[in-house]
């Protein structure tokens, strides 16, 4: 288990490199192709310093803390089943979650990176899903962007004492969303509209991501709240180990 | 616990209801995937129909699109490589509680 474990993540950080240098760029379901050349390498290379971060992040939590690599192990797995999982949505289409926010909460955003682009990945090649060229902002967006938010969120709500199932929910449901908002940024500075530009398309392209995301967004956040309660439950000590319950309890 | 338990339940049938009830409220309509709807709004902006200029790995290998049953097996896959990882970490975690608690009782210790 830890050696494969090892072994993916290099394998992971691999995979980011020669795509995160040389890439094609489909982004957190930008489809393969739409985004033009040089937008899925400014994305790709965007992406490195922070799978570079993940890369030593996890690295550290494996010396440091071998323990809590069972979380690890199901954080992304986490993120494997919630982002397979197709579901409709009030607007009459389907969406699917990233389901990053636990992963970020716990082990920090920069991880979840790692984490992320492994499914994105697994989607781009097997599923045509994303794809190999917009890899980068697809990482950016999903894996990136999403937990960083998730995180930041948590941080915050914590600080201001919010109920803490509160501040979970709200973390992953935002980074959730947050994570189709920087989608539709990356499809609009490539695609502004004639009238209005950059601005005008970044709002046709929220009109069609936000509304069907926004139900998403709630159950990604009920879910995370669902697995959180069991964690804690039952991994105490390994969620003792990484300071994310302890001082309070 | 227990009331961790309700709260978990609570929390998945709320899921359900909001996962199921579009597909009850919104008879007939397409659920399409949100991505594809994503090209059709570049194809408004642009004016035209847009060539993606890189065509997927697989879709290149096997000389055309995948054939929805197959990509429904790959879905598949991906959602079981990850409940089995959950499934089997989470049964470990389970199973371990009750033995630390045996543990506990009988030595004091740990």
């Amino acid at each position: 288990m830890k050696k494969t474990e090892k072994r993916t993540v290099a394998l992971a950080a691999v995979f980011a490199l020669t795509f995160g240098i040389a890439p094609a760029a489909n982004a957190m379901h930008i489809m393969e192709g739409y985004l033009p050349v040089q937008y899925c390498v400014i994305w790709g290379i965007l992406c490195v310093p922070f799978l570079a971060a993940g890369f030593f992040s996890i690295r550290r939590t494996i010396n440091e803390h071998r323990k809590t690599m069972i979380l690890l192990a199901m954080s992304g797995a986490f993120i494997f089943v919630i982002s397979s999982l197709k579901i409709p949505s009030a607007t009459g289409s389907c969406s699917h979650m990233t389901g990053t926010g636990l992963g970020a909460l716990l082990f920090g955003p920069s991880a979840v990176s790692i984490l992320g682009i492994i499914v994105l990945v697994f989607q781009a090649v097997l599923l045509a899903h994303g794809g190999l060229t917009t890899l980068g902002a697809n990482t950016f967006s999903m894996a990136i962007a999403g937990p960083f938010v998730s995180y930041g969120v948590f941080r915050l709500l914590k600080k201001c004492r919010v109920n803490r199932r509160v501040s979970i929910f709200l973390a992953a449901a935002l980074g959730d969303l947050f994570t189709y908002c920087v989608t539709s940024f990356q499809l609009a500075i490539c695609y502004p509209s004639e009238a209005g530009g950059v601005g005008a398309s970044l709002i046709k392209f929220l009109g069609v991501f936000a509304p069907t995301q926004i139900p998403l967004a709630v159950i990604e956040g009920l879910i995370t709240v669902a697995v959180m309660i069991g964690l804690e439950s039952y991994a105490s000590p390994e969620l003792k180990e990484l300071r994310f319950i302890g001082e309070e309890k | 616990m227990t009331k961790n338990t309700k709260t978990v339940l609570i929390l998945i049938l709320a899921v359900v209801l909001i996962a199921a009830v579009p597909l009850f409220a919104l008879r007939g309509a397409e659920f399409g995937g949100s991505d594809d709807a994503g090209s059709v709004m570049v194809e408004e902006i642009t004016g035209d129909e847009y060539e993606p200029w890189f065509t997927p790995v697989l879709e290149t290998v096997i000389g055309g699109e995948l054939p929805g049953e197959v990509e429904s097996l790959f879905f598949c896959i991906q959602t079981g490589i990850g409940v089995g990882i959950i499934a089997f970490c989470m049964g470990r975690l389970v199973e371990r509680k009750k033995w630390m608690k045996k543990e506990a009782d009988g030595h004091d210790s740990n």
